[in-house]
C-alpha cells in the first residue's frame, strides 16, 4: 500500500546492516520511519534482502549505477522504473508480515533473470 | 497417450503434467459447422509449437548439449509423418547478447538450422532474449513483424508481442490492433493466440506475466473458443482465465523450476542419467469442423 509522504525532513537515513540483509532504520520521536537505499546495477540489487517492520512507514530510495532498471514487488504493490541520475522514492507502509519477492522487470541482459531480491516484513 | 476431456474436466486438471490431452479449446461443437475464417475451408490439421530454443546459450551444468539440442529437435519433428501444416516458434529463438552483431549472427545460425524443417510454413515470434534489448529491431530484420494474425482452415490465429517492450507490456498500439482484428470476427470464431510470456499473472514476482495482458484477455473473453499457447517459463503448464485456456510448452534448452515451488526461480540442472529431461515440443491437432483440438507434449528423446 502506498503511503502518503509528508514528513520527509524528520526522517533519519541510516540503514542498519545485519544478517546479510538490511534492516531499515531511522526514527525521530513520534515519527518513526524506515529508510532503505537500494542500488540497482546489472545484474543485482544492493542490498537484495531488506527487513522491514510491519506497520511502520517506509521510504525506499532506488538508484541505478548503470542503466534503466525496474523494481517490481507485485505483492506489495510496488513498482518503479529507475533511470540513471534520477533516484526514485517509494513510500509505503507494509501491513502484512511475510516475505515478498522483488525483481528487475526491465529486461537488462543475460543476467536479468537473476536480478531479484526479497523484502521480509516482521512483526 | 492421448486423453480426451471436456472443458470442465480440463479446468479441474489444470496444472496436470500430462502427456497429451484435449484442451478446453473448441469444445463448443456448433453443430459441426465449419468455422469459416478467410477463404480456407475448416478441417482437420495439426501444427507444431516449438519454443525457447535460446540458440547461443552455453552452460554445461544446465545443458552440455546446447549446440545439438535444436538440431535434435528439428530431426525429431521431421520424423513425424505427415508433416504439420505449419510450425511456430514462440520466442527466445536466441539467447540474448549485448552485441547487436552477435545477436544477428545467432539469428542467422538459428535460421540456418530450422531451415532443415520439412514443412512448408514456419512462423516466428520473438522472446525477450531476441527483442527486449533493441525493441525488436534485429528480429524484424531477420524474421519480419513481431505481431500478426492469420487464418488457417477455420481457425483464426493471433501472435502477440509482449517482449519488444523490455517492461513486458503489449502496449496501447498493439492492443488497438488486436481490438480491430477481433472486431472482424464472429463471437463463435475459434481463436488460437500465441504469446511468449503468459498473458495472465502466473507468477508476476518471477517475471512470468504481462503487465497489460489482462486487457488482451478481456478483449478475447467475449469469444466462445479461445486458447493461448505460450513459452517463456520453460515447462509445460496449464491454467484457465474464465473459459480461456493457457498452455505453456516445454523449452528446447533447459527446464525451469515450477512456479513458486522454490523461493527464486532457477534453471533445472542437467541430469546425466536422464539427458534432455524436461525438454520437448508440442503438436496441436485442430479440427475446425468438429470444433475440437487435442495437443500432445513430445519429450525430446534421450
Amino acid at each position: 500500500m502506498r503511503h502518503s509522504w509528508r514528513r520527509r525532513a524528520a526522517f533519519a537515513t541510516a540503514a542498519l546492516a545485519f544478517a546479510g540483509g538490511v534492516a531499515a532504520g531511522g526514527s525521530t520521536e513520534g515519527s518513526e520511519v524506515q529508510t532503505v537505499k537500494v542500488m540497482a546495477k546489472r545484474f543485482d540489487f544492493t542490498p537484495d534482502e531488506i527487513t522491514l517492520k510491519k506497520g511502520v512507514p517506509v521510504d525506499l530510495e532506488l538508484t541505478t549505477a548503470d542503466r534503466v532498471h525496474g523494481f517490481y514487488a507485485p505483492k506489495l504493490n510496488l513498482h518503479a522504473e529507475v533511470k540513471p541520475g534520477e533516484p526514485v522514492h517509494l513510500r509505503f507502509t507494509p501491513e502484512t508480515a511475510g516475505t515478498f519477492l522483488f525483481q528487475c522487470d526491465m529486461f537488462c541482459g543475460e543476467g536479468h533473470e537473476d536480478m531479484n531480491g526479497k523484502i521480509v516484513v516482521v512483526e | 497417450m492421448t486423453k480426451g476431456i471436456d472443458r470442465r474436466q480440463f479446468a479441474r486438471l489444470a496444472g496436470l503434467g500430462g502427456v497429451a490431452f484435449a484442451s478446453g479449446l473448441f469444445t463448443h461443437t456448433g453443430g459441426g459447422r465449419a468455422w469459416a475464417a478467410g477463404a480456407e475451408a475448416a478441417g482437420d490439421f495439426y501444427f507444431v509449437q516449438m519454443t525457447d530454443t535460446h540458440w547461443g546459450f552455453s552452460g554445461d551444468k544446465i545443458n552440455p548439449e546446447a549446440k545439438n539440442t535444436l538440431r535434435k529437435a528439428v530431426a525429431e519433428v521431421n520424423g513425424f509423418a505427415p508433416a504439420p501444416d505449419f510450425i511456430i516458434f514462440t520466442g527466445d529463438l536466441t539467447h540474448t547478447t549485448d552485441d547487436g552483431n552477435e545477436r544477428r549472427r545467432r539469428m542467422t545460425e538459428f535460421k540456418s538450422i530450422v531451415a532443415d524443417l520439412k514443412v512448408k510454413t514456419v512462423r516466428f515470434m520473438p522472446g525477450e532474449h531476441d527483442a527486449s534489448l533493441d525493441a525488436g529491431t534485429a528480429f524484424k530484420e531477420m524474421f519480419g513483424e513481431t505481431h500478426y494474425a492469420f487464418d488457417h482452415k477455420g481457425v483464426h490465429f493471433i501472435a502477440l508481442d509482449n517482449v519488444s517492450d523490455p517492461g513486458a507490456s503489449l502496449g496501447a498500439a498493439q492492443l488497438d490492433w488486436l481490438k480491430a482484428d477481433l472486431a472482424k470476427l464472429d463471437k463463435k470464431q475459434p481463436i488460437v493466440v500465441f504469446a511468449h510470456r503468459p498473458l495472465f499473472d502466473l507468477a508476476a514476482d518471477w517475471d512470468w506475466a504481462t503487465k497489460d495482458g489482462k486487457l488482451a484477455i478481456d478483449m478475447l473473453m467475449p469469444f466462445e473458443q479461445v486458447t493461448v499457447f505460450y513459452g517463456h517459463i520453460h515447462q509445460e503448464h496449464h491454467d484457465m482465465t474464465g473459459h480461456i485456456a493457457h498452455h505453456a510448452a516445454m523449452s528446447l534448452i533447459f527446464p525451469q523450476t515450477a512456479p513458486h515451488s522454490v523461493e527464486k526461480k532457477a534453471p533445472v540442472a542437467w541430469d546425466p542419467a536422464h539427458p534432455f529431461k524436461g525438454l520437448g515440443w508440442r503438436s496441436v491437432e485442430a479440427d475446425g469442423k468438429k470444433a475440437s483440438v487435442t495437443f500432445t507434449e513430445h519429450a525430446l528423446k534421450a
